[in-house]
């Protein structure tokens, strides 16, 4: 069906109105042509008897009333792909921009995705090493999680998703078979750069799936490319078993994205103006991160978003909290401290980590060491609230170990190099000379037996 | 007659149908040439509108609209036990078979397996005279589960036939029942009842029994009752999900309907898995036995979400009316108001708070209401308990959801982000957290447990709270300084905090603890703060006490003692009096 119409009703923000719309369907991809020449691409998101609101990805620039024809196209968005797109750099709109040629495609695919089947999910059990102990150690990364870095401006986020992406290390079947696909929203065009140059330093480029939607692009097309990216990864992971890393960045100007969409279609806004489906609408970036039981393939996603006025109540970190497994959340005290990468441990979170870790995925002292770190770390900063009242001198004894082992825990634990990898074993043992700066006695959650292997009692000062 | 209608206009969830004014309120009607699954949810002058279940994308104005002409509803049969379902009981694992491993749209599948014979044991006989209700037959429906095939609510008469004993699937009619009016009603193992309408009985009784769920934060400090409603809020990261589970796993109901409503795909991964291979602490078999799940995970459909906690309830219900007691979890309450808003945003219906709808604080409440402990229509004893998670936006108590649930809820579990933070789990606030259920539960706890209960928790409680309050003087000027008996009141609850509060959910003796346990640990533990009170009378000061690790002894008891193994209470006891009377011997040779 080819009927192209003429003209348009209203033009507002990035949506137009078409009148007189026959046989349209749901959500299906509008061809838009101006008199300018060139095609822009729009979908459908409300239908009334006889008019379509369409929300156009390449923005709304230079349409009037008259000079436009829009044309229906009966499909809805689609993801031309095949194993070709490995390397290669694409817009937000799934259109290679590195000049190498169109893509080869061996089959189209709607870019929303279908819900996973629960029944069908395998649950993610296998971790994966990043060599940076915050994360192994407090955080465990697991292959099929989505793992957030809840960051601000100005915080080493970028080089924290870089390094790991690069040391990221797995374990079991085709462990080799691994790519990164990489999705840029409304990030700028440094930044895109910065982690591409990373890739090529790293000699993993020709793994990597880029597509780049840049602070200058549309908005309307920032809502289409983490679909894109993922229907991108889920045919990788779930046609040629790859293991896939995902890295979505950043969150926060996609939402804002749909929050602009979203008021200039006069919808009742929720909290901070987003849209009520916040929630909805993340979910169905974040749920298509899992494994399946009947391949090896998986897709783990490393979201990043900055967290506005570094506010972690803001709805979208709080949302995204609610649907991502954990989080790991960066934080500026300890960045200006000079510690990298500024793990904030307390409220960093793996809610995998509990299945993936201790004996038989990475050391049976694991899950207690962690344990113990947590609350050893909280109570310092209790201490450290009571000596800011009272002077450090003031101090019981065993407050001032703990004052110690604070610094000492930052210092050595947290803090590494930007390019230093350090194993699991490593991590833990780093661990263990940590927490003997402390009393035995105080180590209480840890077992009786793993403690009397790795601090022995007569260790005791 | 068959009513039809045309859409006229699609809007995410929400599509206006025009061309007939024979649509009922909430029946079920098929949208589409996808026949997709949807509900009427208003009537208005020009247009009906419905809400659809599936995804919407591909719908065409013009496209037929047909009601069922019945309200949506659910089937009650054999076979629901074990079984996965989505929001509007579709089995995930038929779904699967027929569209793989993401969801298709437009599918229609059975909730239960129709060909599927079932063991059946005739109970009445021709010219019994039954009710609605009535117990009429039953089935195993699995191993732990005995299935009574009940007459349906509104069905009373005499029997006119009845099968034998035999194997018989859900659509075979088992009795013919000749009613006043002279119809003859057929009875098979299957009932079709409508969501949004509860279930009848024969009155509620005063709760009396507590769930028993081996967490003792709960158990000992903030009961639940069984027919009783409660509310878990916490923010993100605070062990909402992983408490529920806790429950689900072990808390005494005989049936669980576990509700994933708009949570993540891997959880329900994980309770399915997991529920499989653990088995029931009282029969010793497969979790799964008794527990059915309903997941309408974040991705799925909006409008199946909120019809979820409906489908959830009504299946209790069902159990509830052969004389189970049900537990259900709601995981998580929030995401059906955020459905609810959602779909009334699309509709354009003048906001209250938030953005939530008016109506948010009634729904709520008609929801909880459906739990309770009853008289059943066959004369029985079954209760409803609804434990409702709650996910506050910024982890904030005075948004709506939270604050209306409050107000029908009556056990509050509290979970706090800085006991998360600090890895105290379950991080329930034993502050802020409260159960209304203490004075009904009394003479259950007494009667069955010790007299001496309800007065160690009343002592613990103190204890809780007058730490609190010398934690706001410890926090200006240190604990070095406060005298010898408050120093004993920090480290007693610093004792109940990490030998009794705090409960590893990965430790095998430590995950479940009989309550029987739960009075010991509590005895002990008010057991040493009485002998080291005596210490202190003689003024010996505290540091002596505490270097003879009698404390860290007390707080071990947790993984040292087995749930079989009470008897080794005695040891700990004979430990703590001969720490005692250690440090005095000391001191008197250190007076000398």
């Amino acid at each position: 069906m080819n009927i192209e119409y003429l003209g348009l009703k209203s033009v507002s923000g990035s949506l137009i109105v078409i009148e007189g719309i026959k046989d349209a369907s749901f959500e299906e991809i509008v061809e838009i042509k101006t008199d300018e020449g060139g095609s822009r691409m729009g979908k459908i998101i409300e239908l009334g008897g006889d008019y379509a609101v369409v929300q156009v990805y390449e923005g709304t620039r230079g349409l009037s009333k008259t000079n436009t024809v829009t044309r229906l196209t009966g499909r809805p968005m689609e993801l031309g792909v095949s194993k070709e797109i490995l390397g290669r750099i694409f817009d937000g709109a799934g259109r290679p921009i590195d000049g190498l040629g169109k893509i080869f495609a061996e089959k189209y695919i709607d870019v929303n995705g279908k819900p996973m089947n629960p029944v069908s999910r395998e649950y993610p059990r296998n971790y994966i090493q990043t060599g940076i102990s915050s994360i192994d150690g407090l955080a465990t990364l697991i292959r099929g999680q989505k793992l957030p870095i809840f960051t601000g401006n100005g915080l080493p986020h970028d080089e924290l998703a870089v390094q790991i992406a690069t040391q990221a290390k797995i374990e079991g079947a085709n462990r080799d078979n691994f790519a990164i696909v990489f999705c840029a929203m409304g990030v700028s065009g440094d930044v895109a750069d910065y982690f591409r140059k990373k890739f090529q330093e790293n000699g993993v480029l020709e793994r990597v799936v880029m597509f780049l939607n840049l602070s200058s692009d549309p908005v309307g097309e920032r809502i289409i490319t983490p679909r894109c990216a993922l229907t991108a990864a889920e045919y990788l992971a779930f046609e040629h078993n790859m293991h896939i890393l995902v890295i979505l960045t950043d969150m926060t100007s996609y939402a804002e994205a749909l929050r602009e969409i979203s008021s200039s279609q006069n919808e009742i806004p929720s909290r901070k103006g987003f849209p009520g489906y916040l929630y909805s609408d993340f979910a169905s970036i974040y749920e298509r991160a899992g494994m399946l039981n009947t391949g090896s393939g998986s897709i783990t996603q490393i979201p990043i978003l900055t967290m506005p006025n570094d506010d972690i109540t803001h709805p979208i970190p709080d949302l995204t909290g609610y649907i991502t497994e954990g989080q790991v959340v960066l934080e500026r005290n300890l960045y200006q401290k000079g510690i990298y990468p500024p793990v904030s441990v307390l409220p960093s979170l793996s809610r995998l980590m509990k299945d993936g870790i201790g004996e038989g995925f990475t050391r049976e002292d694991h899950p207690d060491v962690a344990n113990q770190l947590f609350a050893a770390y909280s109570n310092v900063q209790e201490v450290r609230s009571l000596a800011s009242v009272i002077g450090e001198d003031e101090l019981a004894d065993t407050d001032k170990k703990y004052l110690e082992f604070g610094r000492a825990f930052e210092r050595e634990f947290i803090s590494q190099g930007r390019d230093e990898n350090r194993d699991i074993d490593q991590t833990i043992d780093l661990a263990w000379n940590l927490l003997k700066i402390l009393p035995r006695e105080e180590l209480s959650r840890i077992d009786s037996k793993i403690l009397d292997k790795y601090y022995p009692a007569e260790n005791t000062p | 007659m068959e009513v039809k209608g045309t859409i006229f206009s699609i809007n995410g969830p929400v599509v206006k149908v025009v061309g007939s004014d024979g649509f009922k309120m909430y029946d079920q009607v098929f949208v589409g040439s996808e026949r997709l699954i949807g509900e009427v949810i208003g009537v208005g002058d020009k247009h009906t509108v419905v809400q659809v279940y599936e995804n919407t994308t591909g719908l065409k104005p013009g496209e037929e609209v047909v009601s069922t002409q019945r309200a949506m509803s659910v089937i009650l049969a054999p076979g629901i036990i074990g079984g996965i379902f989505d929001g509007i009981e579709r089995p995930l694992k038929v779904v699967e078979k027929q569209s793989g491993a993401f969801i298709e749209r437009g599918l229609t599948v059975d909730p239960v397996d129709t060909t599927k014979k079932w063991k059946v044991e005739i109970l009445a006989k021709v010219g019994d005279s039954v009710s609605g209700s009535m117990i009429i037959a039953q089935t195993p429906e699995t191993l732990q589960i005995m299935h009574k095939v009940m007459v349906p609510p509104d069905v009373s008469g005499v029997i006119e036939e009845i099968v034998p004993n035999g194997e018989y699937t859900i659509t075979d009619s088992i009795a013919k029942v000749k009613t006043a009016s002279g119809k003859t009603v057929d009875i098979k193992l299957m009932q079709v009842w409508p969501i949004r309408i509860p279930r009848p009985h024969n009155g509620r009784v005063n709760v009396r029994r507590p769930l028993m769920t081996g967490q003792r934060v709960i158990d000992t400090l903030f009961p639940l009752a069984k027919g009783g409603t409660a509310a878990i809020p916490g923010g993100f990261g605070t062990g909402k999900t992983m408490t529920q589970h806790q429950l689900a796993k072990w808390s005494d109901a005989d049936i669980i309907i576990y509700i994933g409503c708009g949570e993540r795909g891997n959880e329900m991964t994980q309770v399915l898995e997991e529920f499989t291979s653990l088995s029931d602490p009282k029969t010793g078999s497969s979790l799964m036995d008794r527990t059915a799940l309903i997941a309408n995970t974040s991705n799925m459909p909006v409008a199946a979400r909120e019809a979820s906690i409906y489908t959830g309830i009504t299946l209790a219900e069902y159990y509830r009316d052969m004389g189970y007691h049900v537990a259900i979890m709601a995981d998580s309450t929030s995401r059906w108001a955020e459905a609810l808003r959602e779909i009334s945003g699309r509709l354009e219906e003048m906001p209250a708070e938030e953005g939530f709808p008016a109506y948010l604080s009634s729904r709520l409440a008609a929801f909880y209401e459906r739990a309770g402990y009853v008289n059943t229509l066959c004369k029985k004893e079954g209760s409803i308990t609804v434990i409702g998670a709650v996910s506050p936006q910024g982890g904030d108590f005075s948004e709506p959801v939270t604050q209306n649930t409050k107000r029908f809820v009556r056990s509050f579990l509290a979970l706090d982000r800085l006991l998360a933070y600090s890895r105290h789990y379950p991080a329930i606030n034993w502050l802020s957290s409260y159960s209304e259920y203490v004075e009904e539960l009394t003479p259950w706890y007494e009667e069955n447990i010790n007299e001496k209960f309800m007065g160690h928790r009343t002592r613990l409680i103190a204890i809780l709270q007058e730490e609190a309050n010398l934690n706001e003087i410890v926090k200006l000027i240190g604990s070095d300084v406060l005298p010898d008996d408050q120093k004993l009141v920090l480290q007693t609850a610093r004792v109940i905090r990490e030998g009794f509060l705090q409960q590893n959910a990965y430790h095998p003796s430590d995950t479940y603890v009989p309550i029987s346990k739960q009075f010991l640990m509590m005895d002990i533990i008010l057991y040493l703060n009485e002998k080291a009170r005596e210490i202190l009378s003689r003024s010996i000061p505290i540091s002596q006490i505490i270097k003879t690790g009698i404390f860290e002894e007390i707080i071990s008891i947790k993984y040292k003692v087995d749930n079989e193994n009470l008897g080794k209470f005695d040891e700990y006891r004979a430990l703590i009096d001969k720490a005692c009377s250690d440090v005095i011997a000391n001191n008197e040779v250190i007076k000398r």
